[in-house]
């Protein structure tokens, strides 16, 4: 008998299409399953019990009163209503994540445990940086490699989130050479030629473009590649994490 | 009788500034909750609100009135808060030196009338709920906010994240499982 996997379980637990059609019918005939779905249950049920602060009807009005006078002129101190600024302080971000993280590395003279411990946050923020730049990374190409092709395919959000992305790329990359870590940098480096190659396509694609595009990613095994170097990061992220059991 | 949004954004474009307001009153306490959800802090909630609806107000020339108006406004908090809580480096959070001692306010904001549900979430289970939250990219809090909280179904969702929706099934089964790990132990004791 085929068990149901995770993924069908949470997707039977929300009620969302594309699980087995029959996993109702499998949860009663099955224990095991029906046992991991139960567990499924009570982690879901658990978080639902995290209240959110209520706000009074007068709520909306007060609001309303705050933003009313910058209605008609653009807002000046709000650091993300400009893109460039935005992108400028995110690049200094992480040129400041990338210095502090070589200075943990190569800075000698403090104490030798607290120097340790120091370096391993350190580490351990970079490695989360870069972690959830993976993470973006393979959300843009997975969604350009799913992307149904037959009529082409607008691609202009899909570009402006690479074109933020390859400036960390650069970054990560030239931090992992200095560090020695060859293997990431590579990759990195490999994920930036993917990234730019994107920025520098028309903003709709053919289907044929898209084709192409396809099978370069699947002949560069970069989705891979970068699933594999995710997991890894993942795994020195939580090393106090319970070892990942294979299902449920 | 209540105007439609669809109605009141066609008469705010025009310049009707009353039009929006109503828009404003009628949407900011859910939008509240999901910003809540989103950046786990009541200021930060605050601000991304204000935020939202000035650059609903400023994009509202590029709003394609066939669309639903609510989850347009939900894809701008969203954006606001992924924003927010990427710029200021949440998850940096959890190397603070309280570790996972630290509480997030999602799970520990107080409840007017705390019934069996709070007491059950109390004690261990809670602080794995925060610490467990907490360890989610803002991706994934987000997919798993809007669908686990706010009811959406992965395809509106992904129209609200803005990808595909294979990607964004994706991001809620991660937090799913991430979440889920981080319960285990604490709910099997409770067992």
């Amino acid at each position: 008998m085929n068990h149901l996997s995770e993924e069908d379980l949470v997707l039977h637990y929300y009620g969302e299409e594309g699980g087995p059609s029959d996993a109702g019918r499998h949860l009663e005939e099955c224990s095991e399953c029906r046992r991991l779905y139960a567990s499924l249950q009570s982690a879901l049920d658990a978080v639902d019990g995290a209240p959110v602060p209520e706000r009074d009807p007068e709520y909306g009005a007060r609001v309303w009163r705050r933003i009313e006078d910058r209605l008609e002129s653009r807002p000046k101190l709000w650091l993300w209503s400009d893109p460039w600024r935005w992108a400028a302080a995110g690049v200094a971000f992480a040129g400041l994540l990338a210095a502090a993280f070589l200075a943990g590395r190569f800075l000698p003279g403090r104490p030798a445990p607290a120097v340790a411990a120091d370096s391993r946050v350190r580490e351990r923020i970079l490695l989360v940086a870069v972690g959830d730049y993976l993470e973006r990374s393979q959300m843009v190409l997975i969604e350009l490699a799913n992307a149904n092709s037959s009529g082409g395919l607008d691609i202009s959000a899909q570009q402006a989130r690479a074109e933020d992305l390859v400036s960390e790329t650069r970054l990560y990359r030239q931090t992992a050479a200095r560090t020695g870590d060859g293997a990431v940098a590579g990759l990195l480096e490999e994920l930036e030629r993917v990234l730019v190659d994107i920025t520098h396509e028309p903003a709709h694609l053919s289907p044929a473009a898209l084709d192409k595009l396809r099978e370069r990613l699947q002949s560069e095994g970069i989705l891979f590649k970068i699933r594999v170097l995710g997991s890894k990061v993942q795994r020195e992220e939580a090393p106090d994490e319970p070892p990942a059991r294979q299902r449920l | 009788m209540e105007q439609t949004d669809a109605a009141l954004v066609g008469q705010a474009r025009t310049g009707e500034p009353d039009a929006f307001r109503v828009l404003v009153e009628r949407h900011a306490r859910s939008l509240f909750g999901l910003a809540y959800r989103m950046t786990g802090n009541e200021s930060d909630a605050e601000d991304v609100v204000q935020e939202s609806f000035l650059r609903a107000y400023r994009q509202l020339k590029s709003f394609d009135q066939r669309a639903s108006f609510g989850t347009w406004l939900y894809r701008i908090a969203v954006n606001c808060s992924l924003d927010l809580v990427r710029s200021r480096g949440r998850r940096m959070e959890v190397f603070a030196p309280a570790g996972d001692e630290a509480v997030d306010p999602v799970a520990e904001a107080p409840s007017a009338s705390p019934g069996p549900e709070c007491l059950a979430l109390s004690g261990e289970i809670r602080q794995r709920v925060a610490a467990g939250l907490r360890r989610l990219s803002p991706t994934e809090r987000a997919a798993f906010v809007l669908r686990h909280f706010e009811g959406m179904r992965i395809e509106e969702m992904s129209r609200v994240l803005g990808c595909q929706p294979g990607a964004a099934r994706h991001s809620v089964f991660r937090a799913v499982q991430k979440l889920r790990r981080a319960l285990e132990p604490a709910l099997s004791t409770v067992k």
